[in-house]
């Protein structure tokens, strides 16, 4: 077999599609409770993600966050991925994880560029740093966030980094940054 | 009074700037600024091939390089779909707890320097410096090994190092009683950490601290046990947790853990497997440098793979380890090519400072310095 045939074999991805979607009971609950706003489930390598619209992102983290039965209490990660040249262009992803039933399950909500989307820090606290890095990084913007700042760039940075259209070296990695004393 | 803490500060194990505003000498409010030795280890990442990454993760948690490169290759791992030897998975597991011991030694050493203890930070590192040995005949690296690799790990144990690391742990158990005698019943000890920032359950998991810090405040959560990686689900240990939830709690549970640690090594050496070290996938892994030599295929690989990478399918993957500080997580969004398409890493020091403002509001300014040590913090894996 020659190289070129070895490389195009890429691993084929639907390790456990149908089952997991079908019998995961969080997924169940959710498009019970939230018919309209789920629009997608989609299962890669036995991880569920669940696609909402961000209007009621808030609204489903609660429920996930004081369901007796799910009791995702642990935000392991909030994160934004950067689409472009995709409209809307960005994604939030929340991975939650809850101790009572060992599962994880990930939400993803599309975001588009002058948008906003509600912040989840009411109902863990540790969203507020998670999102004011996506703020500082990806340029996303949080409603209701209590403390929208950027946390990795200095104030006053110009451009988020992290975006796609953003330079690998920076755009102005032969002007060096000389604050004014 | 508003005060700086930091940026250059010694007890603030880095580059961390807290402003503390006072009322006398207890804190109403504390706002660190993380930030300082951002390198943009994610946005850098983008731009290299899987392979090239594992470097970039040594320098996260550069106490606990091991680790940090364990959940990255198991992420990749994931993402590809391949399995790991046997073999490799006990190296990685007697690695990984290793650096364990010697990313607590630090903390052990260095926390109990910023509260004034100094004789402990030299019998830790006598013992740090066996593992790094160790590390060193087996890797090639003390600080930064990158020892692992996509499906398995880079070398075998060389000759002699399995009577190493037998050696050190025969000894260790009777280390950590040396370093008990100093501190456990210390009463300067006690009246620095018994009491002191205290984070309640609730709180804890609300602010999503993970590790020892989230142990200590007595939620039992180890991703270890929760979701077993690497054969974890083989070996007999158990998770240490503290009742309070303050400085002291977490410094009992560390010890501790030094401990179970130091028995997940004894375990994995005892039962190592016969086998290869690394998967034999030719799309992913290199060719052995003697068929290098002599097949002309192998060669060819060996340049593909170098020079272009390999190819991941699109979807996305988390895995997460249970590093030294808590659960360090990666998130890979593959897109086809051989760059990951977005590579995002959930690290346990950055949600657990985030809680430093709630363990230390109402403290005394003194104690400040005890909680950033207890929750033991480094900025190479919050700024990234």
């Amino acid at each position: 077999m020659s190289v070129r045939q070895l490389n195009r074999l890429v691993p084929t991805p639907d390790h456990g599609r149908k089952s997991m979607t079908e019998t995961n009971s969080t997924v169940k609950k959710l498009k019970g409770k939230f018919p309209s706003s789920v629009s997608g489930v989609e299962t890669f390598r036995d991880e569920v993600n669940v696609i909402v619209q961000k209007k009621d992102i808030l609204e489903i983290c609660r429920f996930l966050h004081s369901d007796p039965d799910l009791q995702y209490h642990l935000l392991t990660d909030l994160c934004g991925v950067d689409l472009f040249p995709q409209t809307p262009r960005f994604e939030v992803v929340y991975l939650l994880c809850s101790m009572k039933n060992k599962e994880r399950l990930r939400l993803k909500a599309r975001v588009g560029e002058h948008e906003s989307i509600s912040s989840v820090e009411s109902v863990w606290k540790v969203a507020n740093w998670y999102e004011r890095e996506a703020y500082d990084l990806l340029g996303i913007s949080f409603e209701n966030h209590p403390d929208l700042r950027r946390i990795m760039m200095w104030d006053g940075y110009e451009g988020h980094p992290l975006r796609k259209d953003f330079p690998v070296e920076g755009p102005d990695f032969d002007k060096p940054f000389v604050p004014e004393v | 009074m508003t005060i700086n803490m930091g940026p250059q500060h010694p007890a603030t194990h880095g580059v961390l700037r807290v402003v503390l505003e006072l009322d006398g000498e207890v804190i109403v409010k504390a706002i660190p600024h993380p930030g300082h030795l951002h390198r943009g280890i994610e946005k850098l990442a983008e731009s290299k091939t899987y392979h090239q990454a594992i470097p970039l993760t040594d320098r996260l948690d550069y106490t606990n390089a091991m680790g940090n490169n364990l959940a990255y290759v198991l992420a990749v791992e994931k993402l590809l779909g391949i399995e790991v030897p046997k073999r490799a998975q006990y190296l990685r597991v007697m690695m990984a707890e290793l650096q364990r011991i010697a990313a607590h030694l630090i903390w052990l050493g260095t926390h109990a320097l910023d509260i004034g203890a100094m004789t402990l930070i030299f019998y830790n590192f006598r013992e740090r410096e066996d593992i790094l040995r160790i590390f060193e005949e087996v890797a090639g690296g003390r600080l930064t090994p990158t020892y692992l690799r996509i499906g398995g790990v880079s070398k075998d144990l060389p000759e002699g190092t399995e009577e190493k690391i037998k050696a050190f742990v025969q000894a260790f158990p009777d280390h950590v009683k040396e370093y008990e005698t100093l501190l456990t019943k210390n009463i300067i000890w006690l009246k620095r950490t018994k009491g002191v920032g205290i984070i309640s359950k609730e709180d804890a998991i609300s602010w999503g601290v993970t590790g020892p810090t989230l142990r200590g405040s007595g939620v039992n959560y180890d991703v270890r046990k929760v979701f077993p990686y690497s054969s974890y689900e083989e070996f007999d240990f158990d998770i240490p947790i503290g009742s309070v939830g303050d400085v002291y709690d977490r410094y009992i549970v560390r010890l501790r853990e030094m401990e179970w640690s130091n028995a997940i090594v004894e375990q994995a050496l005892e039962r190592l497997p016969k086998g290869p070290i690394i998967a034999n996938d030719p799309r992913i892994t290199l060719p052995p440098k003697d068929d290098v030599l002599q097949d002309i295929a192998a060669l060819i690989r060996q340049f593909k793979i170098v020079s272009e990478g390999v190819q991941a399918p699109k979807g996305e993957v988390y895995a997460s380890v249970e590093a030294s500080k808590g659960e360090l997580g990666f998130y890979l969004v593959g897109d086809g090519s051989s760059h990951p398409y977005r590579f995002r890493i959930r690290t346990p020091s950055f949600a657990n400072l985030s809680a430093l403002p709630k363990m230390i509001e109402g403290n005394l300014i003194a104690d400040v310095i005890s909680v950033i040590g207890s929750i033991d913090i480094v900025l190479g894996e919050i700024d990234r």
